[in-house]
């Protein structure tokens, strides 16, 4: 990539932003917002890992927080003293490996599930994928929830705490640092460090769009037929961009069990999974920026209607009629619906795939 | 032997509820190509409208015999205009749309009715009152009680009912005929909307039923109940083979008894590792088992792989 002065100074303008971003916000609407800042870039990180399956690759996955669980459970597991009281012999304080050791393994572990699932149904047409990722959403929050019993792997629904925190350099984020003589606190430590992952996934997305591989993918996502008679291997480059999307979701979900110190299946309902595919399909299937705005929006639209929405109809009917997450839901739902209808290559849509998503052209050809 | 056999009964029973709700997957995809996500979530309404209008006429002091067929009739109508209303809203300005759209517009609007369900009926289970008096038969060592036998009895008969329609009516026909060849189809003078339509109606038809009967035999609806009950109907649907209306039935029947039976025995086979809470699993590893050795499923001549 090269880049030009102007766009050199507005790139620099964005990272001063970027750093300035939790002091800002602390100042402005108090810590809680940072939190939930972090969460935001939590869930940017799981669109753009599922933009590679749903946007690039034209899979239309379900199940994609499963694979958050997967590597989430995995850092709980290693990195907290809950193995104790399965095997209290071979663990008598648990296991507390690096949070560096058990990234890329939860990744890996991940991806292996990816392919387990990915290898029976890619060679059919991709409404089963859709069916098969539904199902396994579902299916590991049933072994979530049960294997706790005769051994206690999972905790059951309790869920696992504890969990060791995220430690840079053997600074541990989940206190406040005094760095430069700057205090930072937990939020703002976490935030940092999200903010250099997100940017590696972006960095990532943006190269594998661009290669050989990415081509690939949307030509595969635009005609299967086609891109197989040019000599793709459909099968097997389906099956790496839907790994590759596990490893993603992976990978953020053992950021996640660090950053909350706490794991529950009730964290990785089908719900979780459909407010990711939000995001994607909000802001403009394979598309880098589409997609990070759709994470934007999502992740703060619940804040803004827990503390909107609420006090309005306090205000209005003197209780409140509409929780604020089931209202959540319909808009997601509906966004879904109307997206597909009216725009449907997103707010933010990549050329490509407006022109290929356009219905009247669709039409058009048939 | 007399766990068995109730295993096998209990199977049946719930393997029938099933078929009826595959068979609304199955017509859709046989004629459309695509899967219905929201057909699950239809259900769920279905059973819901039942119950709401069961309690309200027995609370106006209509007999049990009447109050029933009025509240499946009501819940029907109901469905029917939901079916209807799916196949307008999300699928038909769709059609021609690539594959991907199709499929994110039904689970937009499973969601969105998933939750008007919710707030319409709230998040608490509801009881099915109790009708009829429900006497426990024994059956060979097994017991197998009046409303386990009324259900299976009638999703044979509307079963029976609806292949008569597909393969004796001019309906039927022109359903047979859509799924064969859309465009041969519309130029013998078929009008595709409407056979579109009168299929989108039946099935939710046939899924108002089905959640009344899974009420009855759980003795509870939930807003929740459509999702799992959706995902192990298609399962059905995918194990008989999809777009074929005698594999949705047998598929049924099949999933009903697996279920049945393998959460009976799941603790003596894995020597106690698993329980019963793992019931809802089995569908799952059917139908990846389906997927990977027969993607046609037991009846279906079709290759999966229609692209």
């Amino acid at each position: 990539m090269k880049f030009n002065s102007k766009s050199k100074s507005l790139l620099a303008a964005l990272a001063i932003a970027l750093l300035l971003l939790p002091f800002v916000t602390e100042a402005l609407l108090g810590r809680g917002w940072v939190r939930i800042v972090d969460f935001a870039m939590l869930y940017i990180m799981l669109a753009l890992g599922l933009n590679i399956v749903v946007g690039l690759a034209g899979l239309l996955d379900l199940g994609y927080i499963a694979f958050f669980a997967v590597g989430a459970y995995c850092y709980a597991l290693t990195g907290s003293p809950h193995l104790a009281l399965a095997f209290p012999m071979a663990f008598p304080d648990g296991v507390h490996l690096s949070f560096w050791i058990v990234l890329p393994l939860a990744a890996l572990v991940a991806g292996g599930f990816g392919v387990l699932l990915g290898a029976p149904t890619l060679r059919l047409r991709g409404d089963y994928l859709a069916i098969v990722t539904l199902g396994f959403g579902e299916i590991i929050r049933i072994f979530l929830n049960n294997l706790n019993a005769p051994i206690n792997l999972t905790n059951g629904p309790q869920g696992i705490g504890r969990i060791d925190p995220v430690s840079v350099a053997s600074v541990p984020l989940n206190i406040t640092q005094n760095i430069f003589g700057i205090a930072l606190p937990s939020v703002h430590l976490y935030f940092y460090l999200f903010l250099a992952c997100t940017v590696l996934v972006i960095l990532v997305s943006q190269r594998l769009e661009r290669s050989r591989i990415g081509r690939a993918w949307m030509a595969i996502r635009e005609d299967e037929i086609a891109a197989g008679a040019m000599g793709i291997n459909t099968r097997n480059l389906k099956l790496l961009a839907f790994a590759m999307g596990a490893m993603f979701g992976g990978a953020s979900g053992a950021l996640f069990a660090g950053f909350q110190g706490f794991v529950s299946p009730e964290s990785f309902s089908l719900m979780e999974s459909i407010m990711v595919l939000c995001m994607v399909v909000l802001g403009g299937m394979g598309n880098i920026a589409g997609v990070i705005l759709g994470g934007v929006l999502l992740a703060v639209l619940p804040e803004v209607l827990r503390h909107g929405v609420v006090p309005l109809q306090q205000a209005l009917f003197g209780k409140t009629v509409v929780d604020p997450e089931s209202l959540r839901m319909l808009l997601f739902g509906g966004a879904l619906i109307v997206m597909m209808l009216y725009r449907p290559a997103g707010l933010l849509p990549s050329r490509v795939r407006r022109r290929e998503l356009d219905t009247d052209e669709a039409a058009e050809k048939v | 032997m007399e766990i068995l056999l109730q295993q096998i009964i209990n199977g049946l029973v719930q393997g029938s509820v099933y078929a009826l709700v595959a068979l609304g997957y199955t017509m859709v995809y046989g004629i459309l190509g695509l899967i219905n996500f929201a057909h699950g979530e239809v259900v769920m309404i279905g059973a819901m409208l039942a119950l709401s209008a069961l309690t309200a006429l027995l609370g106006l002091g209509a007999p049990p015999a009447l109050a029933l067929p009025l509240s499946l009739v009501l819940a029907m109508a109901g469905c029917m205009a939901l079916g209807y209303g799916i196949e307008r809203i999300a699928y038909r300005p769709l059609r021609h749309a690539p594959r991907l759209a199709p499929l994110i517009t039904a689970i937009g609007l499973s969601i969105v009715l998933q939750n008007l369900a919710m707030m319409i009926w709230g998040r608490e289970y509801h009881s099915f009152p109790q009708l009829i008096a429900n006497t426990p038969h024994n059956f060979g060592g097994a017991i197998i009680n009046d409303i386990q036998i009324i259900i299976f009895v009638m999703a044979l008969a509307i079963m029976a009912g609806l292949m008569v329609v597909v393969h004796r009516t001019r309906l039927g026909r022109a359903m047979r005929a859509v799924a064969e060849n859309q465009h041969a189809a519309q130029l013998m003078g078929v009008d595709i909307n409407r056979v579109i339509s009168l299929t989108f109606i039946l099935g939710s038809a046939l899924a108002a039923v089905a959640g009344l009967m899974v009420s009855a035999n759980y003795g509870l609806a939930h807003y929740y109940m459509g999702f799992l009950l959706g995902l192990k109907a298609f399962t059905a649907a995918v194990l008989g083979g999809i777009g074929n209306l005698r594999g949705a039935m047998l598929g049924g029947l099949l999933l009903g008894l697996i279920e049945s039976l393998g959460a009976g025995y799941i603790g003596d086979l894995t020597g106690g590792f698993m329980g019963s809470n793992y019931q809802d699993v089995f569908a799952f590893f059917v139908l990846i088992a389906v997927l990977v050795f027969r993607p046609s499923g037991l009846l279906g001549e079709r290759i999966a792989e229609r692209a």
